[in-house]
């Protein structure tokens, strides 16, 4: 019995061992929830563009029978990693051809266009989300996020936080490109 | 060149290390004398290298030379000089080097201290420490290497996280690391008895002032760590079950746990196996939140820079000390009982009952830590476990075990006497009564718990003042004679009762913080008044201040209650540009009745609906300030005991020495 008893401080401890070595796996990250949206159709949203701007608004029509995947950004003037993120954005849509769409999220409609006069405008279309509304059916936990809806207007991949820094941008390419593979596998 | 010297030094540690992990055991085993002593210069060798490391990456930090990319990643040249300091353990690097700085210093202090410890054990102790030793240094050389070097070197650095620029966090690393290592010097003691064979009431009294130091130390750690928590993150609340709390609180309980049972073994000559089982398993869990805290196996707010490799190698080094001693337990302990006999109602008895539920806490908050992770490995869910978990776990196996502790101190060893116990604690009995009612009284609202936990509180107060006042014959005997009787008292007797004092003060806290708390989360204009807990707060704007490496938005709260002026309160939210971030600097006026609390929270996204208006987070929290106090009192506590025990250690000294003289003709 004694016996018994004082071997069982180690059985536990070596389950608990067995644990935490899955837990090391590198693919495994603990802080990622899974959006709720992945694989879901974008959320209905109708959006005007931002007052005195010429890029047409966004809604959830613009978003649906696209060729390729399309990539949507919540950003805002008042937001400072947005303005990092711009010049990686606009490389994208320079270099990559990627089609950009974005959400002015909870923004003066002169402060964003100072932003997009200042920094160049890389957005195709950009709906002025002025009470955060859309925000809310996007879920979205803060700004900048960005998502990559495919052609059939259903969330792919779901980035938050600024994409910027190597492995950022990385993560983000890596998602993009596996969008187009599927995409082109399916049509 | 510096930095070279500190790797060269750490190099030349783990080498010392290594031999020291062989030489004092071997020497053990052949009763070799020059061998086995041969620890005590190596001991002191190691701290001396590891020290030299130290104190150069802490002057890397202070004239701040950024050719090192430790320094470079968190350190700025206009951070304040403290923090700076500060820095040198502000990164994983830099506190892994502090982690083997503290570990080498409890292995000098057995060296240098320790002479009343017969060789063998000693020998044996320092080899065990060297072992720890050795697996550590060879992590920070092979995996975290704080001197490496960055070419070309930047301009400045990135800054150190601003959550962490602040005095209390700035202390906090150094206390925590100090009570977990600490444990290692009780582990090694055990793992050597294991080895040996042979555990006595000497081992135990050898044992305990070394517990009781690491216990100090990890009490302040936990107390400033929640004290930061409390004033820094603007959340209002001082305990958050955060995993990496937790994983610092799991070793205090069970260290706690360790200190009780010492006595029985030391006192009774019982309990011993439980007792090594206990001091294997507290450091087991400090090295459990090393792992937690650098591998990323669970989502924290504290959790440092993460890489799988660092986490299998620390897993290994884990598996390696806690399987490695735990198979040595299952192999040896169950030939070490024995020892003196006890009725169920006797003070062996009472620490029994606070060891099951110490170390039934201890499972209990480790299960909720871990069970994220034990979820997401079976079922693939990802979840995570909250404060209600934990409150409703943990709270019910607390309360009993302040119950038994009002009652532990009043029983005698072997057997006691429960009628004569209850009949001196008639008293207390009903002042508690007295007291609760009170309190029933003047705090309507709370749940019917709070005023369960404020008696069970209350009887702890008084039933550990009326054991004291027992001791002294307070009111028995003229004032004179009680005053003379509490001097010669042990100094022991007297941190126990400060220190089971200060736990039913800080109990108080606990109670009413969260059970009476008030809090108001409003939308604000400058001119706006908010009215809470009877102090009416008026918000008068919000201004933009420089700091040294940072810019803030302070606001200003002009405070009255019943039209006369109370005091202003300046909540700040800082943004530090080069490290990207902002923190909250929450303002607080604290009384011993209760903390008004207010801190503002981000106002960026409603700016455009209304300019000027702010979001403000204001709380009233009664009694927090005797957290802090009954924390102080627990480690005053524990001061006073441990200085006690330097007195007493001597006393013995001379019959233990007789007794080792005899031990050779076994």
């Amino acid at each position: 019995m004694g016996r018994i008893l004082a071997a069982l401080p180690i059985l536990i401890a070596l389950v608990f061992g067995a644990f935490f070595l899955w837990g090391l796996n590198p693919d495994r990250d603990p802080s990622a929830i899974p959006s709720v949206l992945i694989s879901q159709p974008a959320p209905e949203f109708d959006l005007p563009a931002i007052e005195g701007m010429d890029t047409p608004g966004l809604s959830r029509a613009d978003l649906a029978g696209n060729p390729a995947p399309v990539v949507v950004n919540v950003f805002a003037s008042w937001c400072v990693p947005c303005r990092a993120e711009h010049a990686v954005l606009t490389r994208f849509v320079e270099r990559d051809g990627v089609r950009l769409f974005g959400i002015n999220y909870k923004d003066k409609p002169k402060d964003a266009r100072g932003w997009l006069e200042n920094l160049g405008n890389p957005y195709e279309k950009i709906g002025s989300d002025l009470n955060g509304r859309a925000g809310i059916e996007w879920g979205i936990s803060g700004v900048p996020e960005t998502f990559i809806i495919s052609g059939d207007g259903t969330v792919l991949y779901r980035y938050v936080g600024p994409i910027v820094g190597e492995k950022a941008e990385e993560e983000f390419t890596t998602a993009l490109v596996q969008a187009r593979a599927a995409a082109g596998a399916g049509s | 060149m510096i930095p070279e010297i500190g790797q060269f030094a750490l190099a030349l540690a783990l080498s010392i290390a290594v031999i020291q992990s062989i030489v004092p055991i071997l020497g053990a085993a052949r009763g070799n004398i020059l061998w086995m002593q041969s620890a005590r210069s190596s001991s002191i060798a190691q701290l001396i290298f590891i020290g030299i490391a130290f104190a150069a990456l802490m002057r890397s930090f202070v004239v701040s030379d950024f050719t090192v990319r430790n320094v470079v990643e968190n350190s700025n040249s206009l951070k304040p000089m403290l923090f700076k300091v500060a820095g040198s353990w502000g990164s994983h690097e830099g506190s892994l080097l502090l982690w083997v700085l503290i570990l080498a210093a409890f292995g000098a202090g057995v060296a240098l201290f320790g002479s009343n410890i017969p060789d063998g054990l000693k020998a044996r102790t320092l080899s065990v420490q060297a072992w720890i030793s050795t697996g550590f240094l060879s992590f920070l050389l092979l995996t975290s290497n704080p001197f490496e070097r960055v070419f070309p070197p930047p301009p400045d650095g990135n800054d150190l996280n601003p959550l962490l620029q602040d005095v209390g966090l700035a202390m906090h690393p150094p206390l925590l690391y100090f009570g977990y290592v600490g444990f290692s010097i009780v582990f090694s003691f055990a793992v050597a008895a294991l080895i040996e064979g042979r555990v006595d009431a000497a081992w135990a009294r050898w044992v305990r002032p070394w517990t009781l130091a690491a216990w100090m130390s990890l009490t302040a750690g936990i107390a400033l760590g929640s004290w930061w928590a409390y004033y820094e993150l603007g959340w209002g609340g001082w305990w958050f079950w955060d995993p990496v709390e937790n994983v610092s609180f799991m070793p205090w309980l069970l260290g706690t746990a360790l200190l009780h049972s010492a006595i029985v073994t030391e006192k009774r000559d019982s309990f011993k196996s439980w007792t090594i089982l206990l001091a294997i398993l507290t450091f087991s869990l400090s090295l459990l939140g090393t792992f937690i805290v650098r591998s990323g196996v669970l989502t924290s707010v504290h959790a440092f820079a993460v890489d799988p490799q660092r986490g299998l190698y620390i897993l290994g080094l884990l598996a390696l000390a806690i399987g490695g001693s735990l198979a040595l337990f299952a192999w040896r302990a169950p030939a070490m009982e024995g020892g003196g006999f006890f009725k169920p109602i006797s003070r062996e008895a009472g620490l029994l009952v606070n060891n099951l539920l110490l170390a039934a806490a201890t499972g209990t908050v480790l299960f909720g830590t871990l069970y994220p992770l034990l979820m997401e490995a079976v079922t693939g869910e990802k979840i995570s476990v909250g404060p209600p978990f934990f409150n409703a776990a943990f709270i019910p196996m607390m309360l009993p075990l302040v119950v038994v502790m009002g009652i532990g101190p009043f029983l005698s060893w072997k057997r006691a006497d429960l009628m004569g116990v209850f009949q001196r604690l008639r008293f207390v009995a009903l002042l508690t009564g007295l007291a609760t009612l009170a309190v029933w009284y003047l705090a309507e609202g709370g749940p019917a718990l709070a005023y369960l936990s404020v008696a069970i509180a209350v009887w702890l107060l008084f039933a550990t003042l009326r054991e004291w006042a027992g001791r002294i014959r307070l009111f028995d005997v003229p004032l004179r004679d009680s005053l003379r009787r509490a001097r010669h008292l042990p100094r022991a007797a007297h941190g126990m009762t400060l220190a089971h004092a200060g736990l039913a003060l800080a109990m108080f806290g606990f109670i009413g913080s969260s059970a009476w708390k008030s809090e108001e989360v409003v939308f604000v204009r400058p001119g706006e008044s908010i009215t809470i807990a009877g102090f009416d707060v008026r918000f008068d704007g919000v201004e933009q201040v420089r700091g040294p490496n940072y810019f803030a938005d302070r606001g200003t709260l002009v405070v009255s209650r019943d039209g006369d002026p109370v005091t202003v309160l300046y909540p700040e939210r800082r943004s530090y540009p080069v490290a990207q971030s902002t923190t909250t600097e929450s303002a607080i006026r604290s009384t011993l009745a209760g903390d008004l609390y207010a801190s503002l929270a981000s106002p960026a996204s409603d700016a455009v609906v209304d300019p000027g208006a702010w979001t403000l987070r204001i709380l009233y929290e009664p009694l927090v300030f005797f957290i802090w106090m009954g924390s102080t009192l627990l480690i005053l506590g524990g001061g006073l005991s441990l200085s006690d025990r330097r007195l007493r250690v001597g006393a013995p000294r001379r019959r233990i020495r007789a007794a080792a003289q005899t031990t050779p003709a076994e």
